[in-house]
């Protein structure tokens, strides 16, 4: 396909055509959805971290008022693994169905399930099932240095040169641990699952981010073909990650309406969340950097463990981004898995990247304040030609304007690099930088595009929009190529009857999808022109398609604005009520010999005003600088980034998923208790896309922007802290108990 | 969540005779009051509060805010929080309690929340809401999971080996620093207790917080008229910025002449296992000059005996700099 760089409407900020649904409350999500003869479940979750259900009472729970039914591992009925994954179908993170045996390995792992007539007596049925456990002691420890790990020694991922040497010859080195504690997801919408069975095929109203592979996923689980399988998700409160793959309560809401009869909805509680549905897992790096005086680096090794479930071995991946990074000649990333007692990690928002850059660009910072070098500085000096790595050119790099255009929106060059020697209002004030990338990449796609009667669109894709703004891009692409305008586009996501679509992760969807479209869109337009000049009595008949062309939502002879007829009158003509046209395209994510290496890159500026006397800290100011590609929409594109500094914010300064070292409970398991940013500490935030069009990646030169504005934002902060305090912190979050030894008192 | 018998009270008498049924006022309590209901309800789902029966107090005519003949202030047990902050009396005369209680929760809690609730809210403790794990407060004698767990959060004054819990508010340590009194109407007649008195140590039986006895209901406190010439002031010190608990707080009331200090009343929020009134330090500053040698003096007294635990120990030294802090912005205005 030809590179698309004109257009009347992509670029163009839009608002969501999703919006009025979503404020009147007329969207329906998962949980909204309820049929007649509904019932409820509740799960039962064990309260202990290690062990084993010795004995399971449900006597008195049964006899409880409206209790229909109470499954366990003998009577829950047929539930499988599923083969191992290839490419992007059949992916689960948690392997084990629920039930499948007796054994306890996290705290909050399911062993039961009542299913009532309300939700209020299946969950009081729950609390009345007496289980006696064979307890053990559990792990849940968040240090990492010292645990065994899952394999023999740490796997290499990346390697040049001879690091080892390089850094025992270095003339300036840093060599730091840093380490992340295990963040939960909390969108707001709870995880959910509504199932209906009619003897034969299972509809499934569920919070997914991929709702193809959910229902790949549960035809495997419940042992049936795909095809009596159907998953919708048509909005989705979020999921920041968490809701890219099934989790066991989708298996017990379908195998409870299978046993029953009857549909059954299963909302996973908050304190659940924290438990049963995935996070970021708890993990340590070490980053060491060799430089010349002159800041050229020469060697870089990055060693990290994460910590993973019992059964299952999930990594993090936090090398991802490391050997393109900067230019060096010797480079080691190496990685490892540690077991613990807590439910199995998942992707969260820029998996792998997010804590890697955390750990390599505080590095980074470390090596400035060393060398005695501007941070900004020393990055461009380490700017590398190629991908160092697979020694290939990348597609579209602009990490130095990422870096520079930020510095002057930030008001760089008036830092003073002193420790606590920037003041305003009577605050220390500290200023940070580090630079993000995140990978760009396309999988295969299809979809399809409908031209109607009645002058509109329709188009229709398995994918989903999980508050990222799909459905009006998908309108406006549409819109693009027929110029249809977006108010008379129908899009229909979220539901895997519909042609195969992409997962909503990796931040590829636009990229993945808005080339099927199109191909869709003109192989719907091909059919529309055959119409043209093949219905009597239309004004084409006789003329060939190619003699015609579509502008405007008309039909006309090419260049001929007179001669146009209205597509709408052309089908009318025709007597259809539409024609529609397929799409399809390849992708590129796991190409065994890639030409280019894809991703996107940005700059994170921070601002943190500090108040020694009373120990208080905070974000005042974050601009970003995003090379993302070509920006369809910015409205929902700043949005993105304005919503991952936030979470960065929360990153860096509040965010912890505590457990309980006795128990292995995740403690905090509630919005009071773990501490995410709110409104009131969110900065001012001041988002610039450089708007390159990467047209290696495919004809509209988009790549996306779900995740790479949380990357390096946390860096970016912790380094602003030192700037102001001294304080190098390495463990997040920064607590206030991190910054009170150094403060000083100092009243006006 | 269990069942339980919703009762709606017309008079403060049947509210009374309804919950003097109860076997304790205390943890545990079979009958409760239900007023704003934000705490009672969250831990009733949660079957830490496990009531057969709630008493509706909400029609109940107490939720005035008004001068009493004496020049103070009378404050119905009903007042949401949000109106009492925004009194235009409270904002004026006891600026401490506006901003207190400003700082507490958010928009719309404070719109339900009332007074006496606050007054009774329990602790944030996280093993207290979680049923799975032994709480002595919760359940007595099941030992304390916050000593050697997770107590970041939690005290460091007037703990005991079987309790280290805050009492979370931050309406109540205003109203230490202004010495309000708690008016409560119960099966023998009305009282009226001091807050000093108010609540309880956890001692050996921390079920117990406070002296109310099954029956009692909380009718309004009531505030002295201030001494001419006092300013006041609250700070809240916590991780993020907002719709958190505090990690420290100070309330504080003062009065100069001149350079001296001729009056002053100290409270700490989020350190005590009630709201803590620092009376050591109020000794240590009257009748000092107001600076900031002095308020670090008066500090250190406040703090002096605070028993951190295993993860808490920097609130010894965040509280004393809000209290410093504070101090200084109030001496500052006085
Ligand atoms: C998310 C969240 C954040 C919060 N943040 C803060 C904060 O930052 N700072 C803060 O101070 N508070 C905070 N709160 C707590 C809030 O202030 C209390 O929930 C509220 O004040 C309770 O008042 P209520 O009227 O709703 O009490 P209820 O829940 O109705 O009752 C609480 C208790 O008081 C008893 N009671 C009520 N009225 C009477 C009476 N007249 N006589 C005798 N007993 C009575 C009830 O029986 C019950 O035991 C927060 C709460 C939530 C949910
Ligand atoms: S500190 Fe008090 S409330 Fe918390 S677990 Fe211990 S006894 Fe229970």
């Amino acid at each position: 396909m030809d590179e698309i760089s004109e257009s009347k409407i992509i670029g163009v900020a839009t608002r969501r055509i999703d919006g009025p649904l979503k404020v009147s409350g007329a969207a329906m999500y998962a949980s909204d959805h309820s049929f007649p003869g509904l019932l409820y479940a509740w799960p039962v979750c064990a309260t202990i971290a290690k062990g084993s259900v010795a004995r399971l009472d449900t006597a008195e729970a049964g006899k409880m008022t409206g209790v229909a039914a109470i499954y366990h591992r003998a009577n829950i009925g047929n539930l499988y693994r599923v083969p191992p994954a290839a490419g992007f179908s059949l992916i689960i993170d948690e392997k084990r169905p629920p039930f499948e045996d007796d054994v306890i390995r996290y705290y909050g792992q399911y062993i039961a399930v009542v299913v009532a007539n309300t939700v209020e007596q299946a969950r009081a049925a729950a609390e009345r099932v007496k289980v006696t456990y064979n307890r053990e002691k559990p792990d849940a420890d968040s240090k990492m240095t010292g645990s065994p790990l899952t394999t023999d020694k740490p796997d290499e991922k990346s390697k040049r040169g001879d690091t080892a040497a390089a850094l025992r010859s270095a003339k300036v080195k840093v060599d730091n641990v840093y380490s992340i504690p295990a963040e939960t997801h909390n969108p707001i919408e709870l995880h959910a699952s509504v199932a209906v069975y009619d003897g034969q095929k299972f509809t499934l109203y569920e919070t997914s981010q991929a709702v193809v592979n959910h229902r790949d996923v549960l035809a495997q689980v419940l042992g049936v073909p795909p095809e009596q399988v159907q998953v919708i998700t048509r909005f989705l409160g979020s999921g920041f990650g968490g809701k890219l793959w099934p989790w066991p309560q989708s298996a017990l809401a379908a195998a409870c309406a299978r046993n029953l009869n009857r549909p059954v909805k299963l909302v996973v509680s908050r304190q659940m969340m924290f438990q049963t549905v995935g996070h970021r897992p708890a993990i340590e790096q070490r980053i060491q950097l060799a430089a010349e005086p002159d800041g050229k680096l020469t060697a870089l090794q990055q060693d990290y463990v994460n910590h993973t479930s019992i059964l299952d071995d999930y990594d993090e991946g936090c090398g991802e981004v490391t050997p393109f990074m900067y230019s060096t000649p010797n480079l080691l990333v190496t990685g490892g898995l540690a077991r613990r007692n807590v439910g199995n990690p998942t992707a969260m928002r820029g998996p792998g990247a997010v804590p890697g850059l955390f750990a390599l660009e505080s590095g980074m910072d470390e090596l400035a304040v060393s060398l005695k070098m501007d941070p900004v500085q020393l990055r461009l000096n380490n700017e590398p030609e190629i991908d160092e790595s697979l020694r290939i050119p990348f597609s579209s790099r602009h990490m130095k304007e990422c870096l520079t255009t930020g510095a002057e929106k930030f008001g760089w060059a008036n830092r003073t690099p002193e420790v606590g020697s920037m003041r305003r209002d009577g605050l220390t004030l500290g200023w940070g930088v580090a630079a993000c990338s995140w990978l760009a990449a396309r999988t295969e796609a299809e979809a399809s595009v409908e031209l109607r009667q009645d002058g509109t669109a329709r188009v229709a894709c398995g994918t989903q929009d999980i508050g990222g703004g799909t459905y009006t891009i998908l309108a406006q692409i549409v819109s693009h190529e027929t110029g249809i305008p977006v108010s008379k586009i129908n899009v229909v996501l979220g539901d895997s009857a519909l042609p195969s679509g992409p997962i909503s992760g990796g931040s590829w969807v636009t990229a993945s999808v808005t080339p099927a479209v199109l191909d869709a869109a003109r192989n719907a337009r091909k059919t529309l022109l055959l119409a043209a000049v093949k219905s009597d009595n239309s004004p084409f008949k006789g003329k060939k398609p190619d003699d015609l062309e579509f502008v405007d939502a008309m039909v006309r002879l090419k260049g001929q604005a007179q001669s146009a007829v209205p597509m709408s009158e052309i089908l009318r003509i025709a007597k259809v009520s539409s024609v529609s046209g397929a799409g399809k395209s390849q992708g590129t994510f796991g190409a065994a010999k890639p030409e280019f290496s894809f991703h996107s890159y940005g700059a994170q500026f921070a601002e943190v005003t500090w108040q020694s006397e009373i120990a208080r800290l905070r974000v005042s100011r974050v601009v970003t600088v995003i090379d993302a590609g070509r920006i369809i929409n910015p409205r929902p594109a700043q949005n993105q980034i304005e919503g991952a500094v936030v979470m960065g914010v929360g990153m860096a300064l509040f965010e912890e998923t505590i457990y309980d070292s006795r128990s292995g409970a995740p403690i905090n398991n509630n919005l009071a208790d773990y501490v995410m940013a709110v409104n009131a500490d969110t900065p001012q935030i001041d988002v610039t896309f450089l708007d390159y069009p990467d047209y290696k990646l495919n004809p509209l030169g988009v790549r996306g922007v779900g995740e790479i504005g949380l990357a390096g934002v946390a860096a970016a902060i912790t380094s602003a802290v030192y700037h102001a305090t001294g304080i190098r912190v390495r463990d997040l979050p920064v607590r206030i108990e991190d910054l009170l030894p150094m403060a000083k008192m100092s009243i006006a | 969540m269990e069942l339980f018998q919703l009762v709606t009270a017309q008079t403060v008498s049947d509210a009374v005779k309804a919950q003097a049924q109860s076997a304790t006022a205390q943890n545990g309590a079979d009958i409760r009051f239900i007023a704003g209901g934000t705490n009672l309800v969250d831990y009733m789902k949660l079957n830490v509060e496990r009531p057969r029966q709630l008493v509706d107090i909400n029609r109940l005519p107490l939720d005035k805010i008004e001068r009493s003949s004496d020049g103070g202030l009378k404050i119905g047990a009903l007042a949401r929080n949000a109106d009492v902050a925004q009194d235009p009396i409270v904002k004026e005369q006891y600026a401490v309690l506006s901003q207190a209680l400003l700082s507490g929760a958010s928009p719309q809690l404070r719109n339900m929340a009332t007074t006496a609730g606050n007054l009774l809210q329990k602790t944030r403790c996280v093993y207290y809401r979680d049923t799975a794990s032994a709480c002595n407060k919760r359940q007595p004698g099941s030992g304390c999971s916050a000593i050697g767990g997770y107590n970041r959060p939690l005290a460091i004054l007037g703990t005991s080996d079987h309790c280290i819990a805050t009492n979370p508010s931050d309406q109540n340590v205003a109203l230490m620093a202004l010495e309000a009194v708690v008016h409560i109407e119960g099966s023998n007649g009305q009282r009226a207790v001091p807050i000093s008195e108010f609540y309880l140590l956890p001692g050996s039986t921390p079920e117990r917080e406070t002296v109310l006895q099954p029956g009692d209901l909380v009718t309004h406190i009531t505030l002295l008229k201030p001494v001419a010439g006092t300013k006041s002031g609250y700070l809240k010190l916590r991780d993020r910025a907002s719709y958190e608990f505090a990690l420290a707080s100070a309330a504080i009331v003062m009065k100069k002449d001149g350079d001296r200090i001729s009056y002053v009343r100290v409270a700490m929020g989020g350190v005590g296992t009630r709201p803590w009134r620092a009376s050591e330090a109020e000794k240590m500053l009257l009748g000092r000059s107001a600076t900031e040698a002095n308020f670090r003096t008066a500090a250190e007294a406040a703090l002096h005996g605070a028993k951190p635990q295993s993860q808490n120990g920097f609130k010894v030294e965040l509280a004393k700099r809000c209290l410093v802090h504070t101090m200084g912005q109030v001496s500052q205005i006085a």
